[in-house]
């Protein structure tokens, strides 16, 4: 068995602009940030993103990532609005597909089962559909029921962040919610998962119950170790660093601390990103 | 015991699940209809599963804020989404624009395709809308938020083919769309409120014949508000007396 475990750099580096990108976790939860870092550190631009956005989506904004973005929200959870998202949107910089979340998930289901498209209610009615004038409804076969036929996201890479997994690709989740991981990871051409810890492959089961193998390595391209990696949404104690959150969303407030706040946390490597906020913390001690 | 606006507002939340039977209780949209739906399921409608905020279904309604406790089930996002379609469901959104169908808004303020002020976005608003029962909860009553049209329609209202909307809790009013037409009525004003206030804080004509006063909590409701399931008063602070 050939090891799958490669560096942050090495998935950016085979990662290409204008390429469709999923990111798993949901909204400030769980979400690969080591990863989503690295493409900020990279030259890749016109990006299509997939995503129950979060500070992920918030942050490819900021530095200007994203063509379009396919979403049914952007939140932060304990704060409602994610600001980046909200200045991308309001400036008009962003090409925006909005789902209901109903709805996003039978586009992920749609394109994990290779079927071009599965139907529902969700979404009938409302300005979804105005605002995606390319969705189309299906009449039942079996009725007279008129139905959204919500089209295959399909994705070439897809970026998750899991809590373990071992060298092979096969990967675990610790917290009280699988959000969408395993979806994405069936529905790309090539998926990515970070993880807290490596493990070997005997121990996977010493860390969770067999349900919780939510991803199995035949759906996965490279794994990487990357502590902490999912800072600062949800990782491995399932609580986010609230008061790093915070921080965030009020730097992102203001030109000038943002600017700071850049230059502080994100130019360098994950490794410069983690003793950064280390210190950071330390200091608010 | 005198009851406040906040607790009146809880128990006009609490009313919003009567009869709803052995359902999920989605009070998503603030403490006072999370309160509300424990309360029900503590009192009135035994039957109610209710979370802890998250993905745990509890063994019993936990007070606001507190840890799950005993879990009786396990409800993470996915299943959430399978349960609006499945029916068994009763949301409560917290619209920053409704009109008198029930058109709801959480999305953007303006015009959609460069909005005055980005929102959340449709989030389940449009499939709970048109799968499963949707009540409202506003903690302001207003004309910005009560307006003749909505900027985006996130959640249907009854002219796009909502399933129910049961009715709408406000910190001034309670209202439901019990007409022939389905348009909005004021059903009760709160204790202090009159029919003038709301009208004035409404943004589009609203049905308005025999208007109650919304119904007093009980003694034995405010104490298992106070006692029992908001001992910190979360209620209070989202609507201040």
């Amino acid at each position: 068995m050939s090891g799958k475990v490669v560096s942050i750099e090495e998935v950016v580096g085979s990662l290409s602009s204008g390429m469709t990108i999923g990111i798993g976790g949901w909204g400030s939860r769980r979400k690969p940030m080591a990863l989503v870092r690295a493409i900020l550190r990279s030259d890749l631009t016109d990006l299509t993103i997939i995503s129950y956005g979060g500070a992920d989506v918030g942050l490819l904004c900021a530095y200007g990532k994203i063509r379009k973005l396919i979403a049914p929200f952007v939140t932060l959870d304990s704060i409602a609005l994610e600001p980046h998202f909200r200045r991308a949107r309001q400036n008009g910089t962003i090409e925006f597909a909005e789902y209901d979340e109903g709805m996003f998930m039978f586009g992920l289901y749609a394109a994990a089962h290779r079927l071009p498209f599965l139907p529902t209610y969700a979404g009938l009615g409302s300005d979804v559909m105005r605002v995606n004038p390319s969705l189309r409804t299906v009449k039942s076969p079996y009725g007279d029921e008129e139905l959204l036929a919500v089209p295959a996201l399909t994705m070439d890479v897809a970026l998750v962040h899991m809590n373990r997994a071992d060298a092979r690709g096969n990967a675990l989740y610790l917290g009280a919610d699988p959000y969408f991981d395993d979806l994405y990871a069936k529905a790309a051409d090539r998926t990515y998962v970070s993880c807290e810890k490596l493990v070997d492959t005997a121990d996977l089961l010493k860390e969770g119950p067999v349900q919780s193998l939510l991803i199995s390595r035949a759906q996965v391209t490279g794994v990487i170790e990357t502590p902490n990696g999912s800072h600062f949404t949800t990782g491995d104690t399932d609580r986010r660093d609230e008061a790093f959150q915070k921080h965030y969303v009020a730097a992102a407030a203001d030109p000038d601390q943002w600017a700071a706040f850049r230059a502080r946390f994100l130019e360098g490597d994950e490794a410069a990103y983690q003793d950064a906020v280390r210190r950071w913390q330390e200091d608010g001690k | 015991m005198s009851a406040t606006r906040a607790e009146v507002c809880a128990v006009a939340c609490a009313e919003m699940f009567r009869g709803d039977g052995e359902i999920v209780a989605a009070a998503v949209a603030g403490m006072t209809p999370a309160l509300g739906a424990r309360l029900a399921r503590s009192t009135f409608e035994p039957d109610l599963l209710t979370t802890d905020g998250g993905p745990f279904l509890t063994a019993e309604p936990v007070p606001l804020g507190a840890p799950a406790g005993i879990v009786e089930g396990w409800l993470p996002f996915r299943d959430h989404l399978w349960l609006v379609l499945n029916g068994r469901r009763h949301v409560v959104l917290g619209p920053s624009q409704i009109d008198a169908y029930g058109n709801c808004n959480i999305s953007n303020i303006g015009d959609w395709a460069r909005p005055k002020s980005q929102l959340l976005g449709s989030r389940g608003a449009p499939g709970n809308t048109r799968c499963n029962t949707t009540s409202f909860w506003i903690p302001k009553h207003s004309t910005r938020v009560f307006t003749e049209r909505v900027d985006f329609v996130s959640g249907i209202g009854y002219d796009r083919g909502a399933f129910e909307l049961r009715g709408v809790v406000t910190n001034l009013a309670v209202l439901d769309f019990a007409t022939p037409d389905r348009r909005m009525r004021l059903r009760s004003v709160h204790p202090g409120i009159t029919v003038a206030d709301v009208v004035a804080a409404t943004g589009f004509e609203l049905s308005i014949e025999d208007v109650q006063e919304t119904r007093l909590p009980t003694d034995e409701e405010l104490r298992i508000m106070r006692e029992v399931l908001d001992v910190r008063g979360f209620r209070e602070r989202e609507v201040p007396s």
